[in-house]
């Protein structure tokens, strides 16, 4: 095999893993930008999609086609239980505190993990089928595949919410201007319910398909310290930053691993983090914010 | 009941101490922490120990995250860097423990000063998000720069000595890492008597204005982070000594979250809070413990289920306090101290 | 009083400031005579603020100098310009909220004080010496002066806009200033407060000598205790001179006091409103009314 066609191949596993880390910064900017909360525990609400899916197909016995949903909507749960319960009451204070509350909740959640499913690593039931697929001649594993298909339309769907859904415009207005948006009769808090519900349902969704090319484990959520990196380098509030930034780190991540050894993934994407807030702290397609005295 | 204080010079009204009462009370603790020894036994000593480390290091957290508003997750890695430095100048120069502490303080406060560079160009959340990317970088070197750190193996710490006489027991090393601890708290009481503190207050205050009130915001900033790191590196080396081996599990992020959820629910921004906070801290797992213990005979594999606990209740914790104490135990305890004073006088 | 306080001379000159396409500030030309108390009035949005921000080195100009005693300080950062003499206040307060007064007070010395790290951390010799020092400097000149004794260990949060306000003059000549911005002293108070604060400021003119520099919206405050008036509107001078001059000026009169006679300002507010000009000036003129009358 000739070392261009490996090249192509590792490429497009890297953008199969990015479409993943692009669908899970999604999930960040959509609550960052409705809610101007940077929730550290999506990893973790990613990993709790995972184990969902597997309590609901493989403890239950449910069809992967019922417990996917099922799977999602447990994420999308938590997202609404947290919000009402815990991020409304901080509503007004400072970002930094309701920021450590979401890292206190994502400790919660891998204890919780741990305490019902044990620390060791789980494989999925699979639902995806084995076939590998090519591309011309270059390989691409079905799972992996499917994962780039299955975010891409999602990402589509949530481009297209975004601009033609009363919803959708809704949360814009949120994000420009809370006080504004509320006094034309939008109705705020349900905007910030519906941000951490979907939010952290797509979270969850992306951990079902995480979870099932590579396995979960309580681990799993530093899979979100990636997409953080991703939201960064993105901008917090861009959608098409968190796309493009995706595909980018799952590129540098998958060039790294392969030709570098797995231990320097993680490197390189945090370096990439701390050169960028060095460089572009509102990252490539955020709002950069002017200070005022 | 006491009413206000009258002090006849500035000195004493700048003073920590500031009435009989108080000095009192504290000679008593100071005459507790002496004879404690020799009444505990090995457990108890051995959690005392640990407490004077956690004590140090939430100490330092609280002066970068409670005082100056910078939240940091890698209070952990700037540990870690410290018990580095005190393992192997142990092992490469062996230079006097007292020595190596100060050392592994300041390799880390170096190292939290670059990780602090980038509040050049960013602030609050951001910087948070820069400690963590930090902290998992300096975990990729401790685990690969094998020649230095021992690799995945970490490396093994000879006793620290003092007078010639290797402090092994608990029971020593109780009496030299209570008083370094002791004296870190102190200056750090100190240091927001003067103008550093102040200025430390004013960034975490509102930043830009204390800008033009003449405080230049970047070397502040990394000033604080050095001296948070810097005590966190010297609470590393006494970790070092203590549990006599360093490896790249001893410190993970979740020791950083550790130390954030101290200094959370022991209050922020405030000394008291620091001291109560990791007492607090560590002492919960230990309570934790006990529960498991006594669940065992009914649970299979109760033991397991500590870590996952522990790991859940410090979420918790930090979740709870946030939410309905915000100022933490140390409000809780100045609420109770003033209902004493105006006792009996008003409920 | 400390002589390293002599009363500084300030000169604005030929200063240009925009916002992306905004101009802020248009070749404004002024000076500060050392000693004097100048008054910069203008409607909302005249540039006043732009102009403190630019004296105060928070917004740099694009174009035009500012001089310290003839020394150019257009480029001098912040933290430097507190050292040489530059104190200010805000036009929101902007307090430490997590100190009491006294720190307060104290912090505004930070830049002529010599304490080091090291020495801050034992707290002993030059350290302790210099913070006791400070304490009764600050006792004797300002918490006296200003009267507010009765609360200096309480934490600022606790007090009333008006002493929040006399608190930040304290702040401001804890500075030792040479020269004293003042932004809207004595906007939000009522009449009592009012008239507490000119006296003060007066009396640091009086007994400190300090050169003084305000934006003021309070017409009958700066007419009763400047000596010199400089106009803005629109980033430009319209006006400039002695207080009765100012007011005289018929150019001022149109563009911003009102003519005082209640069927002309309609006449006057009708065709502004007609011409689509928004210039704030017509609250402006409302309150100007009182002052002049």
């Amino acid at each position: 095999m000739s070392d261009l066609l490996f090249f192509v191949e590792v490429s497009l596993a890297g953008l199969g893993s990015g479409a993943l880390l692009s669908l899970t910064a999604l999930a960040f900017v959509l609550i960052y930008k409705a809610t101007r909360v940077i929730n550290l525990a999506v990893g973790e609400i990613l990993m709790m999609g995972g184990y969902f899916f597997l309590a609901f197909a493989a403890g239950w016995g449910l069809s992967p086609w019922l417990a996917i949903p099922a799977a999602i909507a447990g994420g999308a749960l938590i997202g609404a239980v947290v919000e009402r319960g815990i991020i409304r009451r901080m509503l007004g204070e400072s970002p930094i505190s309701v920021f450590m509350v979401t890292v206190g909740l994502g400790s919660v959640l891998v204890g919780i993990v741990e305490l019902v499913w044990g620390t060791d690593p789980r494989t999925l039931p699979d639902f995806m089928g084995t076939a590998p697929v090519f591309i011309g001649e270059a390989y691409v594993s079905r799972k992996i595949a499917i994962s780039f298909a299955v975010a891409g339309l999602v990402i589509a769907v949530f481009l297209a919410l975004f601009r033609f859904w009363r919803g959708g415009v809704a949360l814009r207005a949120t994000a420009t201007d809370q006080a504004a948006a509320y006094s034309c009769g939008i109705n705020v808090p349900g905007v910030f319910s519906l941000a951490w519900t979907i939010g952290c349902g797509t979270a969850a969704g992306a951990g079902v398909l995480l979870g099932s090319i590579g396995g979960i484990a309580p681990t799993m959520g530093a899979f979100g310290l990636s997409a953080l990196v991703v939201v960064i380098v993105g901008g917090l509030d861009s959608v098409a930053g968190a796309l493009v930034a995706g595909l980018a780190i799952g590129l540098v991540e998958a060039w790294t691993g392969t030709y570098l050894g797995g231990e320097y993934k993680l490197v390189f994407t945090f370096g990439i983090l701390i050169l960028m807030l060095m460089i572009r702290p509102y990252g490539l397609f955020g709002t950069k914010e002017i200070e005022r005295l | 009941m006491r009413i206000a204080t009258a002090n006849e010079t500035y000195l004493a009204d700048e003073a920590l101490i500031r009435t009989r009462t108080q000095w009192a009370w504290t000679a008593v603790l100071a005459a507790g922490l002496a004879a404690a020894p020799f009444a505990l036994n090995n457990y108890w000593l051995y959690l005392a120990c640990l407490v004077a480390i956690n004590v140090a290091s939430a100490t330092g957290l609280n002066i970068l995250t409670g005082y100056t508003g910078l939240v940091s997750l890698g209070q952990g890695a700037f540990m870690a860097v410290g018990a580095y430095t005190v393992a192997w100048l142990d092992r490469n120069v062996g230079a006097p423990f007292l020595v190596n502490l100060f050392a592994g303080g300041l390799m880390a406060a170096a190292v939290g000063i670059l990780v602090g560079l980038p509040s050049l160009r960013v602030k609050g959340l951001y910087l948070a998000i820069a400690t963590i990317g930090a902290s998992i970088i300096l975990q990729f070197v401790f685990l690969n720069w094998t020649s230095v750190t021992g690799g995945s193996r970490g490396m093994n710490v000879a006793p620290a000595s003092l007078f010639g006489t290797p402090l092994t027991t608990y029971f020593q090393l109780y009496f030299v890492l209570v008083p370094i601890a002791a004296l870190m708290v102190l200056g750090a009481a100190n240091l927001f008597r003067t103008r550093i503190g102040r200025a430390f207050i004013a960034i975490r205050d509102r930043d830009i204005s204390a800008e033009v009130l003449g405080i230049p915001l970047l070397r502040y900033k990394l000033l604080s982070f050095a001296v948070s790191s810097f005590y966190a590196g010297v609470a590393g080396g006494m970790w070092a000594y203590f549990f006599r081996a360093v490896g790249p599990e001893s410190f993970t992020i979740v020791e950083s979250i550790f130390y954030l959820a101290a200094v959370i629910v022991g209050g922020m921004g405030s000394i008291l809070g620091g001291i109560i906070g990791a007492t607090f801290m560590t002492l919960v797992p230990e309570v934790l413990r006990f529960g498991v213990e006594a669940i065992s005979p009914y649970v299979d594999n109760a033991g397991t289920l500590l870590s996952p606990v522990r790991t859940v209740v410090f979420g918790a914790l930090i979740i709870l306090f946030l939410v309905f104490e915000p100022q933490g135990l140390a409000e809780i305890v100045q609420r109770v101290r003033r209902f004493f004073h105006l006792w009996p006088f008003r409920k | 009083m400390p002589d390293a306080m002599k009363p500084a001379r300030l000169d604005v000159e030929g200063l240009s400031l925009s916002f992306g396409g905004l101009r802020a500030i248009n070749d404004v030309t002024f000076s500060v005579e050392p000693g004097s108390i100048t008054a910069l009035i203008g409607p909302n949005g005249a540039g006043k603020t732009s102009m403190f921000n630019c004296i105060s080195g928070f917004y740099k100009p694009q174009r035009g100098a500012v001089r310290f005693d003839g020394e150019d300080v257009t480029r001098v950062h912040p933290p430097a310009r507190a050292r040489m003499g530059f104190a200010r206040t805000f036009q929101n307060i902007a307090l430490f909220r997590g100190m009491t007064v006294l720190d307060n007070i104290k912090l505004g010395r930070h830049a002529h004080m010599r304490t080091n790290l090291l020495q801050a951390l034992a707290f002993f010799g030059p350290a302790a010496r210099e913070e006791v020092e400070l304490r009764a400097e600050v006792e004797r000149d300002i918490i006296d002066f200003l009267e507010i004794n009765h609360i200096r260990h309480m934490p600022v949060a606790a007090l009333s806009y008006g002493l929040q306000k006399r608190v930040e003059l304290a702040r401001a000549l804890a500075m030792r200033p040479r020269i004293l911005l003042l932004d809207e002293p004595v906007a939000g108070m009522n009449r009592e407060e009012t008239e507490d604060m000119a006296r003060f400021i007066l009396d640091v003119k009086e007994e400190w000598g300090t050169t003084i520099l305000m934006v003021e919206h309070d017409m009958g405050m700066v007419m009763d205790i400047s000596d010199h008036v400089v106009v803005l509107n629109f980033g430009q001078v319209i006006a400039r001179g002695l207080p009765h001059e100012v007011q005289a000026d018929p150019q001022v009169v149109a563009a911003y006091l009102g003519s005082g006679d209640p069927a002309a300002l309609m006449k006057r507010l009708a065709a502004e409103a007609d011409a689509g000009a928004a210039t704030g000036g017509a609250a402006m003129g409302g309150r100007a009314t009182g002052g002049t009358a």
